[in-house]
């Protein structure tokens, strides 16, 4: 009875999904060898495993996406925790939310690759514009879920506390943050996830290394299996940071009987 | 220990309007009374439990709660209408909820929740969220958070509205045996007017809208109570007694809802 139910569904909920990609890798792998065309563009996916293989042994994997990663990571906290913080500030009080509320529909419908030049002029050439653009774009998803999970706590739960005169710090921490964490866990996703997308796309346009510089320099010399290799493993990025999330919700939030990540 | 309300006033401010729920309340608990209030629904029950607890200012009037000085009980605690479990606490932290506000270390708080627990069967359940437990359950739960904390006035806010007949008479005998092994004196809301006798020393009933108190009755039943009472002509002397003072009022609430089919005051209040 304590212990959360459907443990194992997110074992069970796996398999199905590694049966389909196995199935789609398999069609690729056929139709690329059987059409010596198609392979130029889709080279399969055996040839692209094998250049990740060879980046492994040289190292030049784990550089590039060590890059990636670090500009992802600063980013993602640069950002992140002023939204939580900002986020419980703005669930809470009505008043911080209709001051800020039109700042952050205005700023947030800017796409934030935009605004990287001006940055470059002002922060210069190097890793700071690109990670406050990183930063920018983690921001919003979470400042946005952190609000909606405080407005969503039922107003009788802070009558509660308030009742038996529970202190504001400890109307924080048992009220207010396990109140919003499953939205706050949600949005933490959804910050994860625009910030790798935007990490990638900015070091297309504007680094030397990373995943988005490997994979605009691979695209320019034609060599195509190296451009889907740094795919690949930024895919990989995703799945295993959202799997991770995932477990972690599940710890974290054992009361939601259905986790909404 | 002494309550007591005078001359208890509230009205909210309403739509540039307001509504008057409460109007010139007076009367006292004695040292381990239980009272019971009736009143139809929306006649400001909970406004006023929720007067004496603190949660709302009153308008006009004063609830005065004086004990010894060495009385280190809470004044008050109040068992939610709808129970009002936190959905991320255990039964175990929910009900040790009152006593961490309060500041009471971890072991003698859980100490203090188990020992609740225990008694009323739950330990199986001391681990599991509320959402794993039936409402009976849940229930149980929100009056033992009030419980431990052994306040010196306990209010409770139709508890037991929610339940199945059958349940819910077994938990009035449980209430009542927690309640007799307990210091605390009693203030139970409830629309139930039978429950309302069986349980209380004395019955103050209500008026609609704004409440008033239309009368008061002493119940000449002896303790402990027993089931058997339901059925005993005294209680359904005075049944009929209050259903008396009631009924009027009932009837023109009906007539009034079926001429207007959504009292615009009802409808803006959740
Ligand atoms: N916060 C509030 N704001 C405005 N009106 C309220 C509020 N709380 C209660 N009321 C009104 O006061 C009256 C009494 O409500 P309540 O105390 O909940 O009644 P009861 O518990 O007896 O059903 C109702 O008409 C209700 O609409
Ligand atoms: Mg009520």
């Amino acid at each position: 009875m304590s212990a959360p139910p459907d443990r194992r569904r997110l074992g069970a909920g796996v398999w199905p999904a590694v049966f389909v990609v196995a199935v789609l890798l398999a069609l690729w792998e056929l139709w690329a060898r059987a059409a010596a065309s198609a392979s130029i563009l889709f080279p399969a996916p055996s040839v692209v495993g094998a250049v990740i293989l060879r980046q492994g042994r040289n190292g030049e994997l784990f550089r590039t996406t060590g890059a990636t990663l670090l500009r992802l990571a600063s980013g993602f906290v640069l950002g992140g925790v002023p939204a939580l913080l900002l986020g419980l500030a703005m669930g809470f009080s009505p008043r911080v939310r209709a001051a800020v509320d039109p700042l952050v529909a205005a700023a947030h419908a800017i796409p934030k690759i935009a605004v990287l030049p001006i940055l470059m002029i002002l922060l210069g050439l190097g890793e700071a514009p690109k990670i406050a653009v990183v930063a920018a774009a983690a921001f919003f998803p979470l400042l946005i879920s952190t609000m909606a999970g405080v407005r969503q706590i039922s107003p009788l739960h802070f009558e509660v506390a308030h009742a038996y005169g529970a202190s504001a710090p400890r109307v924080f921490w048992r009220v207010l943050v396990p109140g919003s964490l499953p939205q706050i866990l949600s949005g933490v996703r959804l910050a994860f996830n625009a910030a790798l997308l935007i990490t990638v796309a900015l070091e297309i346009v504007a680094a030397r290394n990373g995943l988005g510089a490997t994979i605009w320099l691979a695209w320019q010399t034609m060599r195509v299996e190296e451009l889907y290799a740094s795919l690949a493993v930024t895919s990989l990025l995703g799945v295993g940071f959202n799997g991770v999330l995932a477990l972690v919700g599940r710890r974290l939030v054992p009361w939601h009987a259905t986790p909404e990540i | 220990m002494s309550f007591q309300c005078e001359h208890l006033s509230k009205s909210f401010a309403l739509r540039g309007g307001f509504v008057q729920a409460l109007e010139d309340i007076t009367f006292r608990v004695g040292e381990r009374e239980f009272v019971s209030i009736v009143g139809p629904s929306g006649c400001g029950k909970s406004t006023l439990l929720k007067l004496i607890a603190g949660l709302l200012r009153p308008s006009a009037g004063s609830v005065v709660l004086t004990a010894a000085s060495d009385d280190e009980r809470p004044a008050s605690a109040l068992v939610f209408q709808e129970h009002g479990l936190f959905p991320w606490m255990t039964v175990l932290e929910n009900v040790a909820f009152g006593l961490e506000a309060r500041g009471v270390g971890r072991a003698e708080r859980h100490e203090r929740a188990m020992a609740f627990i225990a008694s009323v069967g739950l330990a199986p359940f001391a681990h599991a969220f509320p959402h794993q437990l039936s409402v009976g359950m849940r229930q149980r739960v929100g009056i033992g958070r009030a419980f431990v904390t052994d306040p010196r006035l306990l209010l409770l806010d139709e508890p037991l509205g929610s339940l199945d007949a059958q349940t819910r008479f077994l938990l009035q005998e449980e209430l009542l045996k927690l309640w007799t092994r307990s210091r605390s004196a009693v203030v139970y809301v409830t629309h139930d007017i039978e429950e309302a006798v069986l349980l209380g020393d004395r019955v103050l009933v209500l008026t609609g809208r704004p409440g008033r108190i239309q009368g008061e009755i002493t119940v000449p039943l002896g303790r402990p109570r027993k089931l058997e009472y339901a059925v005993d002509e005294r209680v359904s002397a005075i049944k009929w007694q209050i259903w008396g003072m009631l009924e009027e009022e009932a009837r023109r609430s009906l007539a009034l809802a079926s001429r207007e089919p959504l009292p615009a005051e009802e409808g803006a209040v959740p």
